[in-house]
């Protein structure tokens, strides 16, 4: 047993409130195809306890070889590009996990997503939580804080977006949601359900399991 | 340093040792794509470590262009190790306490395996240029046999670099059933343009020098030493990247404190060119180095599903590991990408990494531990999974 593995099994106890949400709406033994995927901890926990036949994408090179080396199928690769390789519904689900705010395209990926995959799982940090807007009404600043640590000039996020305007988008899109969930700063979760504007508020993060009807 | 031409001209040889072989063939001829049928031929191999007894063990090593099948251990005829020594052996990445090895000389080899240099039968002569036209396909048919012949139905892992991952990638386009999982490294769906040009150098080199009697040097004892080293130097450029060859040599002298104002290899690099060059003549031969060239230019794996290299995929179950290096200029990680995306297209399980090195495309056969911890995990794995599914 290689050190990788150890350290996946270590890991495997604890992974974070917002992949285990992931984790916990994907049906085990399905295809997963888990973009943007890191050092693999979602993908490593949905193998070994979903036993799903997992893919995985991601774009640093020690993302990839942490995760090739740990035994896990992912390949060094672009959501924005190479989404296009993948042939229409190939896996059941295609998971994107705090990445789409960091896309060109966010339109566009998850217009694939929804190609390849019969269903996506989207997670991401919602720009009108409260902290937000009091931070922009009070101080006049760009969010900094743990969820979003980053100063704006050195932001990977780009397309910020809010729970509201996501759900704007799926309506524009005709993308049905099946789940959505928000997570407050303690972590914990809540159905979005009717209580949109409630969610909009207290959610730092959200999570949609969405399909094309 | 032995330069090229201080070999004697006539009576070199190398020295005769005999290879373990089985004769191929003998039932069913292998019918070679270009149109000739094979028979009764002699098909060079080695295996190290013990294939179990559900024989769900084996792993065949597909060698590169100027490799052969001596993987591991001493090599009988260089008195060096193996050329994956590194990899392959008891308590390594190929560990040979758990895993069965298997290497054979590819068709138009020279270590024994049917080719120019090899008799033929009906003649009592070396084939020569009488022998067919072969190409990678052919190989892994005869590799396919192979199997076939030790009882292997088949394989938990066909590995190789270079033209060594292109019959990885035959295989599983030839032999869906037969593989459990693929592991090309540093090489292309097809050959470049640019490859077929530096082979084509390279032929021309060996046909160029006068003993190569067009190909016929064997018969009349003659060796056509200066075009094959020519051809080896070239070729080793190919192999390593400018970052590499500037930290191995730079513009360092050989021997001596200043350049003379002449053509001797007053620079390293040259003395190590004219090295590796003539070291090569003794363990190869001019006609398998046509080839086998030969046989890497025609290669394009989509060309048989119209184009489309996805199709090539589209029967495999096999888990694919694509691995590229950064400074591989001859097969550059671009190609590599290209057959990921071919498999992405065709569903299949792919993994994909591309390892950061200054070794260029010779980093498959050295002490690369990054390179190494990929390919540990995805072997430990396809294993587990080869174990889950019984």
């Amino acid at each position: 047993m290689n050190m990788a593995r150890k350290d996946s099994e270590a890991r495997r106890d604890a992974i974070r409130v917002d992949l285990q949400l992931i984790a916990d709406m994907v049906e085990p033994g399905s295809r997963v195809l888990d973009v943007g995927c890191g050092d693999g901890e979602l993908l490593d926990y949905l193998v070994h306890f979903k036993q799903v036949d997992g893919r995985g994408i991601e774009l640093s090179t020690s993302g990839v070889n942490a995760c090739v080396s740990a035994g896990l199928p992912v390949i060094q690769g672009d959501a924005e590009t190479d989404l296009n390789d993948y042939p229409a519904a190939a896996f059941d689900y295609v998971l994107l996990s705090q990445t789409l705010q960091a896309t060109m395209a966010p339109k566009q990926v998850l217009e694939n997503m929804l190609r390849i995959g019969n269903r996506a799982i989207v997670s991401f940090p919602n720009f009108a939580h409260w902290r937000c807007r009091v931070g922009l009404a009070l101080q006049g600043r760009m969010p900094v804080n743990e969820s979003l640590p980053d100063q704006w000039y050195d932001t990977p996020n780009i397309h910020f977006c809010t729970i509201k305007d996501f759900i704007l988008l799926c309506d524009e899109m005709n993308i049905t949601i099946e789940r959505s969930i928000s997570l407050d700063s303690t972590g914990r979760a809540r159905g979005i359900g009717s209580g949109m504007f409630f969610a909009n508020l207290m959610g730092e993060q959200a999570v949609f399991l969405l399909h094309r009807s | 340093m032995t330069a090229p031409d201080e070999h004697s001209a006539a009576g070199f040889e190398a020295p005769e040792i005999s290879h373990r072989t089985i004769q191929l063939g003998v039932e069913e001829s292998l019918r070679l794509d270009c149109g000739v049928e094979l028979r009764d031929f002699p098909m060079a191999f080695e295996t190290y470590g013990t294939l179990n007894e559900s024989k769900s063990n084996a792993i065949l090593v597909c060698h590169a262009l100027s490799g052969d099948q001596y993987v591991a251990g001493d090599h009988p005829m260089i008195g060096r190790p193996g050329w994956w020594e590194v990899v392959v052996g008891p308590g390594k990445i190929l560990d040979t306490d758990k895993y069965f090895v298997i290497c054979s000389n590819i068709l138009g080899g020279c270590m024994g395996t049917v080719g120019p240099k090899e008799t033929n039968p009906e003649t009592g002569e070396p084939w020569g240029l009488s022998f067919p036209v072969i190409t990678i396909a052919d190989m892994v048919h005869a590799q396919a046999m192979l199997l076939d012949a030790l009882d292997i139905p088949d394989l938990f892992c066909v590995i190789g670099g270079s033209m060594g991952g292109m019959q990885v990638l035959e295989w599983a386009a030839l032999y869906p059933d037969r593989v459990f999982s693929a592991v090309p490294i540093a090489c292309s769906a097809l050959h470049s343009a640019q490859n077929i040009a530096f082979h084509e150098t390279g032929r021309q080199a060996i046909t160029a020098d006068p003993d190569w009697r067009s190909g016929d040097y064997h018969r009349q004892g003659v060796v056509p030493h200066r075009g094959l080293a020519i051809a080896r130097m070239v070729a080793h450029v190919t192999y390593m990247s400018e970052a590499s060859l500037h930290s191995k040599f730079g513009r360092k002298l050989q021997d001596r404190d200043s350049v003379t104002y002449g053509f001797d290899a007053d620079f390293q690099v040259e003395s190590y060119l004219r090295h590796q060059g003539s070291t090569f003549v003794d363990r190869f031969d001019a006609n398998s180095y046509l080839y086998i060239t030969r046989a890497m230019d025609y290669f394009d794996l989509a060309e048989r599903y119209d184009g489309v290299l996805a199709q090539a995929f589209q029967e495999t179950n096999a888990r694919f590991c694509v691995i590229s290096f950064t400074t591989d200029w001859l097969y550059p990680t671009a190609e590599s990408r290209h057959i990921v995306k071919a498999l992405n297209a065709a569903a299949a399980s792919v993994s994909f990494a591309e390892i950061e090195t200054d070794n260029g495309h010779d980093a498959f056969l050295l002490d690369e531990p990054e390179f190494w911890r990929v390919l540990r995990g995805f072997l430990d794995g396809a294993d587990e999974q080869r174990g889950l599914l019984g």
